[in-house]
């Protein structure tokens, strides 16, 4: 792929930094002449929107850092502080609170895109799973963010999923006891966890930056998932894909500020509203909306379903380890992907099967999601227990035999000639 | 630089007049988000300037009806120490005798006082933040029989003038009023 | 093209939509859900009824306070009701609150200033509990937050309460039955009453009236920055219209030199 614009020529300040280090040559290669294929549609502004908030999270995070207190004692008062008494103090936590969910609902429609277009497939493998780590930092960085407020559902939020490390055999209990620093969550726990809620977003940084990176290696896939065969296929990054980007940041920034301002606790649970109480649970603990999917995974695990029965029960994997693998193998098989994928044909747009695959995906993931927040009873149990199955059976079973068995649509030779003369 | 900025608007050569509206549109585009950015930042940054509940123990109420002539307090005002001392007759005397061309910060003392027997002023020591020594009665007072600040030597009257001494200017007054008898409000 | 565009379009905005409508919290216990109420605060362009805030201020100095405290509002706060510094301080000095040591090393109580929180009923859980029969009246700061659909559910339970229980139902000596309290029964006798407070600015005092007033002054201690959020909202939103627009038009003009 060749640039569209020559190398720029630096004059002053500028030149003499750049010949000494060479920054403003580097973002002229990577933001401003780096090539993107011109068919990129709005679900490429997605990547954008997710750099955007992590930005928003670590600003508005630091800020209000400086005016919480760690503390079991003194954490609801001083986050109640901030809501009451600090110069816009409700508009910056509210800010930090949606804007979790806003970055889950960006990189889960990342995620989708790059499933359904094929984008990790090869060249792309080391992107993905860089991606997935991505994830797996952020659902840390948000389940502990979430106990900071001290309420009850952040306490007993914390207090449950702590304990699904106690279904690892031997070490469990102990495992336990060391995450928590005592014999419950309390004080400790709630130290610790501030200290790594205000550690892991600058790792998911770093790894962002890793991510980009490997992006800029092979260059972004496309719809059409041929690469780019020379500057005619390309635009420059700036100001072609900017100018694009902004109209995605801008009705991006429009749901963002529609939450903040006008329904600030919509995604929230009201019992965190009420202040951490160790002797009182409350009747029905569900975890932020952006886990369910996997909480429906996790609960899908009793002793009496035939899928446990069959598949973990014989080599003594007791129900709750079993759900807690699960739990943890769901995102294992996503960054598996690349492999379990079997067809050479990257868009799903020339695959007739796989489009349609990736669509029950979708539909399945948000009915985990659905289920996920219902009480642990019938019918419930049973739609997620299927949907469970639907989830693996999609990556395991699905992804390599469609790639084996479909027959993709002609592709066309380039680019430009499926811009100039659609495919469908 | 220029040729980096043909760059961009590479194919506009068609419509010269077209190029025109796009560099407006790319301006408004980029101060628009310019606005934005700011608009984001200062709830940012205002957040650290004090806050409704900070303010609002910015005043406090002080009863100084047990006060005796040559006795002295120091209370706590936005985190500071303020002195409070019921001067006697001479040391009056003394603060108002000073003649102002010997003053490093010229003030006289009736400037300084709303009634000269009390002397009300931030104990902050005007060079690099020590509280100076004066107020009880074994400290040193320095050579003008007002306070001393040991971290580098300040000597200030008892008017609480700057008058040997690293310090720039004279220990400031605080805003006060007298509410009631007896009974000093500060801020 | 747009085909599959429109598939991966479609299943997505279903997610969305469908995550949005189901993340709800699920609904927490056996009582039924709060019927809507019209509220003044609700809405985008919602703001509270500065009367009735007030009218709720004097319900709660009155019938609530003596159990429930608002432990998170300060005095000074009450300027938001429309009353001065001097009603404040006045007010505020009804109360006492612990303050020192003084100059002997003893702690005393003075009267509470505007800068002080609002004076607790109980010194602590466990007082309260001996007080009430073992239940702890919760603080009323945050309630209208901290219960799903909390101004309709507070004004339900304010209002729902039945003088005997339905048949084969088991109440203790120190329980109500309440159509709105998850499990109905509640250890917080009736606290409202016709006529109970009388309102200075004649509005008469039915219990619906009073519970009305009580779930608006509330409302306003859970989300005293609501008015400021929504007109700020507003600007916000029109703002970043704007920007699209112009984002489009940039955008549609650079892309034309490209065909």
């Amino acid at each position: 792929m060749s640039s569209t614009s020559p190398d720029p020529e630096f004059t002053g300040v500028v030149r003499w930094i750049d010949r000494r280090l060479p920054i403003f040559t580097m973002m002229h290669k990577e933001y401003k002449a780096f090539p993107v294929p011109k068919n990129l549609n709005y679900f490429w502004s997605f990547g954008a929107l997710a750099s955007i908030t992590l930005i928003v999270m670590i600003a508005t995070g630091i800020i209000l850092a400086m005016q919480y207190q760690p503390n079991t004692a003194l954490a609801f008062d001083s986050v109640e502080r901030i809501m009451r008494d600090v110069n816009y103090g409700w508009l910056i936590r509210y800010i930090h609170m949606n804007g979790a969910s806003m970055f889950f609902i960006v990189v889960y429609i990342h995620i989708f895109r790059g499933l359904y277009y094929g984008s990790y497939k090869e060249p792309r493998e080391l992107l993905w799973i860089l991606g997935v780590i991505i994830l797996v930092l952020m659902m840390g960085a948000a389940f502990m963010g979430y106990v900071l407020p001290w309420g009850q559902m952040s306490l007993w939020g914390a207090t449950v999923i702590t304990n699904l490390f106690s279904a690892f055999p031997l070490v469990g209990e102990d495992l336990v006891t060391l995450l928590w620093g005592g014999f419950s969550v309390d004080n400790p726990t709630l130290n610790r966890f501030f200290a790594l809620h205000y550690l892991l977003p600058f790792v998911i940084l770093g790894v962002v930056v890793l991510h980009v990176a490997a992006l800029h290696i092979p260059g972004s896939n496309n719809p059409t998932g041929i690469e780019p065969k020379g500057p005619q296929d390309t635009v420059n990054f700036h100001p072609f894909m900017t100018s694009k980007d902004m109209i995605g940041i801008g009705f991006y920034l429009l749901l963002f500020a529609a939450l903040v301002f006008f329904a600030p606790n919509f995604l929230g649970h009201p019992d965190n509203y009420i202040p951490a109480n160790p002797q009182v649970t409350p009747p029905h603990i569900v975890p932020e909306w952006y886990f369910l999917p996997y909480y429906a995974i996790l609960r899908s695990f009793t002793d009496d379903w035939w899928v446990f029965l069959v598949v973990f029960s014989w080599w003594g994997v007791d129900a709750k380890l079993a759900g807690v693998l699960a739990m943890f193998g769901s995102l294992v098989v996503l960054a598996l992907v690349p492999w379990l994928d079997t067809s050479r044909v990257k868009s799903a747009r020339y695959r007739p099967i796989y489009k349609w695959a990736v669509a029950l995906f979708v539909i399945n993931f948000l009915i985990l999601g659905w289920v996920g927040g219902k009480e642990a009873e019938e019918p419930y149990v049973t739609i997620a227990q299927l949907s469970t199955i639907y989830y693996f059976l999609h990556f395991l079973v699905f992804m390599p035999v469609i790639g084996w068995i479909e027959r993709p649509k002609p592709l066309p030779s380039s680019i430009s000639q499926s811009v100039l003369s659609p495919a469908e | 630089m220029s040729d980096a900025q043909n760059a961009t608007s590479e194919g506009a050569s068609e419509e010269k007049e077209g190029g025109d509206r796009r560099d407006f549109l790319g301006m408004l585009t980029n101060a628009t988000l310019a606005v934005g950015g700011v608009a984001f930042v200062w709830p940012l940054i205002d957040s650290m300037n004090p806050s409704q509940d900070v303010l609002a123990l910015a005043s406090i109420e002080q009863d100084i009806s047990a006060l005796e002539p040559g006795q002295a307090i120091t209370v706590t005002w936005r985190g500071k120490a303020v002195f409070i001392r019921r001067r006697t007759p001479e040391e009056i005397a003394e603060a108002e005798a000073v003649a102002l061309e010997d003053l490093i910060d010229p003030q006289t003392d009736a400037e300084r006082v709303q009634n000269p027997e009390y002397l009300i002023m931030v104990g902050v020591c005007t060079h690099l933040g020590c509280i100076p020594l004066g107020q009880k009665d074994g400290d040193s007072k320095g050579e003008f029989g007002g306070w001393f600040c040991p971290c580098h030597g300040s000597h200030y009257d008892t008017s609480g003038r700057i008058r040997k001494g690293p310090a720039p200017t004279n220990l400031p007054v605080p805003d006060y009023e007298f509410i009631e008898e007896g009974v000093v409000r500060i801020g | 093209m747009l085909t599959s565009v429109k598939t991966l379009s479609t299943a997505l905005g279903l997610a969305l939509a469908a995550t949005l409508a189901w993340a709800g919290p699920a609904s927490a216990a056996k009582a039924p859900p709060p019927p809507s109420q019209n509220w003044s605060f609700e809405g985008v362009f919602g703001k509270f009824d500065r009367a009735a805030k007030q009218r709720g201020f004097q319900v709660y100095t009155e019938v609530c306070a003596s159990c429930h405290g608002l432990r998170l509002m300060s005095y000074r706060n009450l300027s938001a009701l429309g009353y001065t510094d001097d009603e404040i301080k006045a007010y505020a000095a009804q109360f006492e609150v612990q303050d020192g040591p003084d100059e002997f090393g003893e702690m005393f109580f003075r009267p509470a200033e505007p800068k002080d929180r609002f004076v607790e009923p109980f010194a602590n859980a466990r007082e309260a509990a001996a007080a009430n029969g073992g239940a702890v009246p919760p603080d009323l700061t945050l309630m209208t937050k901290a219960r799903k659909n909390g101004a309709d559910y507070l004004y339900a339970l304010l209002t729902g309460y039945r003088d005997e229980a339905p048949e084969g139902f088991e109440l203790s000596d120190t329980q109500y039955y309440n159509d709105f309290y998850p499990g109905h029964a509640i250890a917080m006798a009736p606290p409202l009453w016709p006529d109970g407070v009388e309102y200075a600015d004649g509005t008469p005092a039915t219990v619906e009236q009073q519970a009305r007033d009580l779930t608006t002054f509330l409302s306003w201690t859970a989300e005293p920055e609501m008015e400021e959020r929504k007109s700020m909202g507003h600007a916000v939103i029109l703002f970043i219209l704007f920007f699209i627009v112009v984002a489009y038009f940039n955008k549609r003009r650079l892309w034309a030199q490209l065909h």
